[in-house]
């Protein structure tokens, strides 16, 4: 499968038969490793990372994955909005795009800057994030650690937890994993659930404790606690005691289930630290899988032969 | 100086005229109306079988002047306006300075005389610098000329001033405006709040944030017994309250834009900017009931809201991009569609586009074909397809949604006081 030049801006530019082949190269480039030593960097290439938006984490996995491929990293960090400098994010991408890299990698605070600016660029353009919109390499890792743990995604109960509303991490997840065959709850608050969110094809909830025996996937959201206004809940302790994943909670959960997060975990009130030491959680194999995941996105959206 | 327009097919449906004929014109009015038989007197225009209508008025433009020159002026706005149809235009005060005082309203009057092909209008603030606080200078700018007052692209989300408004405008039968989006409702949102914003990602409007300010100002409008006008209407919640109002026989107007008409928010799919406008495109549920409202009468006529933008203030992030776009050079055009589809009939988009609108600032001598009345007129050929191209627009901006459609019928000549003043083969002559 030839996926050379392709940009990654949303689920929806992937076909299913293109998702089972990158999970399946990230199975096998995961059998096939122990810790990364960098390649020569082939022909001299180079991806750029633009991250328009604070992040340490999904940065550092596409650094470490670009690592893994001996690509080469150009970053360009900026906490203020391109258009304060009197540029536009757009003229910003063209001019790192004469830079020549190979592709580049984008993380953007507004929903559809990485679609815009894969219309304007011959590069592949990856997205690390925009506003509400897409997370899609957050969803393949996470697509990839639940078909690690359960073999196959078909069927599975999915319930996502928390501020589904402003969470772009749900929303590819939600296509992806329905994609794959999983039957998805989202529960939270009503003030938190998107408009017309069942016609997303999901079920909604917000009962938790009478969701939690069926699942087998439980998938707790970062609260943004930047992103609350005052008047979409009370108080985060109010949060905690109707959707934080609590020692009594735990105990409501299969023992075959896992409970995930994208990260950064807010320790104490989406989820609570025993549920951070508990066998179930993933965490961390989520992270180390992300890395995989963007190196085989890397390697054949950017065509890098390795 | 006099002037014959003749082999017209003359169009009023106010006054049930659709027939073959000429009008006679002199000293800038209607003096004589021949219905199946020509005339030849003065300069003669062979209007050659196509559609002569009364003038488009457009109750509602922003044409930028004083203080956003870079995106529009009176002279391009008003060329804009020829090149549509329009005869006359209301421009909206939210200008820099804002149109709040005497003052302004000289200086706006005094550009478009100098500098305006077709006539114009000023509408006044409601309050001092738009800031909801306090009234504006009501009776001296309806003394040097404005029509209406409006807080446009602001909503009044003080009901009392409102109230006050009202009841101070009782004294010059002058409509208040609200632009109606109720401010918290709407909060950071940059579209409307549905499927398509839960899907892509960005901040919704609900159309409650419309429907609570027209029915709170429908419930004034009835306390008071002002007149008052609702502004670019979106939601089918608005027009079921318009509708309800009409049938309690409230003074209650309402328009629409060509582009809530037409589009509806799975236009956003692609995040281009010039589809964002407050308030914003709705679902294609709320398109079909504001088609239905025009066609029915309970929403009275179509303004263009023409929002002329920078290239600077359009091109950014979605968030960050200016709401508005430009409407006058493709408004009746772009309508026609409706009429082709079966939407709408011609004589209903005509009158929505030239009685209802003069009927509802009260001007009396415009509007419809009748002798006495102002020569001003827009000839259609009806079937004349053509291709939206913004770098041909006279406005100076191209914020247009409709670029690259394919119209059928357009605006051949514009007619004010009796004097062509816009030709599709030459453009705005002068």
């Amino acid at each position: 499968m030839n996926l050379a030049g392709r940009s990654l801006t949303d689920i929806s530019d992937l076909s299913r038969e293109e998702v089972v082949f990158l999970l399946a190269e990230t199975k096998s480039l995961k059998m096939n490793s122990s810790r990364p030593t960098p390649l020569p960097a082939p022909g001299g290439r180079s991806v750029a990372l633009l991250f328009f938006e604070p992040s340490t984490r999904t940065r550092t996995s596409f650094e470490m994955a670009a690592f893994r491929l001996g690509l080469r990293v150009l970053h360009l960090e900026a906490s203020s909005s391109s258009a304060q400098k009197g540029e536009t994010i757009y003229d910003t991408a063209k001019n790192v795009e004469a830079l020549s890299p190979h592709g580049m990698v984008i993380r953007h605070s507004g929903s559809g800057i990485p679609l815009q600016i894969s219309k304007l660029l011959k590069i592949p353009v990856i997205n690390a994030g925009d506003g509400f919109h897409a997370h899609p390499t957050q969803a393949l890792l996470d697509a990839f650690t639940i078909q690690e743990k359960f073999g196959n995604i078909s069927g599975l109960n999915i319930l996502i937890i928390g501020d589904i509303a402003h969470s772009r991490v749900a929303r590819s997840n939600i296509a992806l994993l329905r994609m794959l065959g999983a039957k998805i709850k989202v529960c939270g608050p009503p003030t938190l659930i998107p408009p017309l969110a069942s016609e997303l094809g999901v079920e909604v909830t917000d009962r938790l404790d009478e969701n939690l025996a069926s699942a087998d996937v439980i998938m707790a959201l970062r609260m943004q606690m930047e992103r609350q206004s005052s008047f979409q809940i009370p108080s985060l302790k109010e949060y905690t005691t109707r959707f934080g994943i609590t020692q009594e909670r735990l105990n409501l959960i299969k023992k075959d289930a896992i409970i995930l997060h994208p990260g950064p975990v807010n320790r104490g009130i989406e989820i609570m630290s025993v549920a951070l030491r508990d066998p179930r959680c993933q965490i961390m194999e989520q992270v180390e899988n992300g890395v995989l995941m963007r190196s085989v996105l890397l390697r054949e959206l950017l065509g890098v032969a390795c | 100086m006099s002037a014959t327009f003749k082999n017209a097919i003359l169009f009023d449906p106010s006054l049930r005229i659709n027939t073959l004929g000429s009008i006679v014109t002199e000293g800038g009015k209607i003096v004589e109306i021949l219905k199946d038989k020509n005339a030849d007197s003065g300069k003669i225009y062979d209007l050659a079988g196509q559609h002569l209508m009364p003038g488009f008025v457009d109750l509602h433009v922003h044409f930028r002047e004083p203080g956003h020159e870079h995106k529009e002026t009176i002279g391009t706005g008003t060329r804009a306006a020829a090149a549509g149809g329009f005869t006359t235009v209301c421009c909206m005060p939210n200008t820099n300075p804002v149109n709040d005082s005497s003052f302004v309203t000289q200086y706006i009057m005094e550009k478009a005389h100098q500098q305006g092909v077709v006539r114009v209008y000023p509408i006044g603030a409601i309050s001092k610098n738009l800031e909801g606080n306090a009234m504006a200078g009501i009776h001296g700018m309806i003394q040097a000329g404005c029509v209406a007052l409006s807080d446009d692209g602001k909503c009044v989300m003080n009901a009392y001033l409102v109230r006050k408004t009202l009841e101070y405008l009782k004294s010059y039968n002058v409509p208040l405006i609200e632009h109606c989006e109720d401010e918290n409702l709407v909060g950071r949102g940059v579209m409307n709040e549905g499927l398509v914003s839960s899907q892509i990602g960005l901040r919704g409007i609900p159309h409650a944030a419309e429907d609570v300010i027209v029915s709170r100002d429908i419930s004034l409008s009835e306390h008071t017994g002002g007149p008052l006008h609702l502004a670019h209407l979106s939601s089918r919640g608005a027009v079921e309250s318009i509708a309800h109002a009409k049938a309690r026989g409230l003074k209650v107007t309402g328009e629409v834009t060509p582009h809530h008409l037409l589009l509806t928010d799975e236009s956003l799919r692609s995040y281009d900017t010039s589809f964002k406008m407050a308030p914003p495109l709705r679902t294609e549920a709320d398109r079909r009931s504001l088609v239905a409202a025009l066609q029915s009468g309970v929403i009275d006529c179509i303004a263009t809201d023409h929002a002329p933008h920078s290239e600077e203030d359009k091109n950014t992030e979605f968030e960050s991009a200016a709401n508005g776009i430009v409407g006058l050079e493709t408004a009746f055009s772009a309508c026609y569609k409706l009429v082709l589809t079966g939407e709408l009939t011609l004589e209903r988009l005509v009158e929505s586009l030239t009685t209802s609108p003069a009927k509802i600032f009260n001007f009396r001598d415009r509007g419809q074909l009748k002798v006495g009345m102002l020569a001003d007129f827009t000839v259609i050929d009806l079937k004349k397809n053509w291709k939206v191209d913004s770098n041909q627009f006279f406005s100076k901006s191209r914020n247009t949604p409709f670029e690259g459609w394919d119209l059928k019928s357009q605006v051949t000549r514009t007619v004010v006081g009796g004097e062509e003043i816009f030709n599709i083969e030459k453009g705005i002559c002068l």
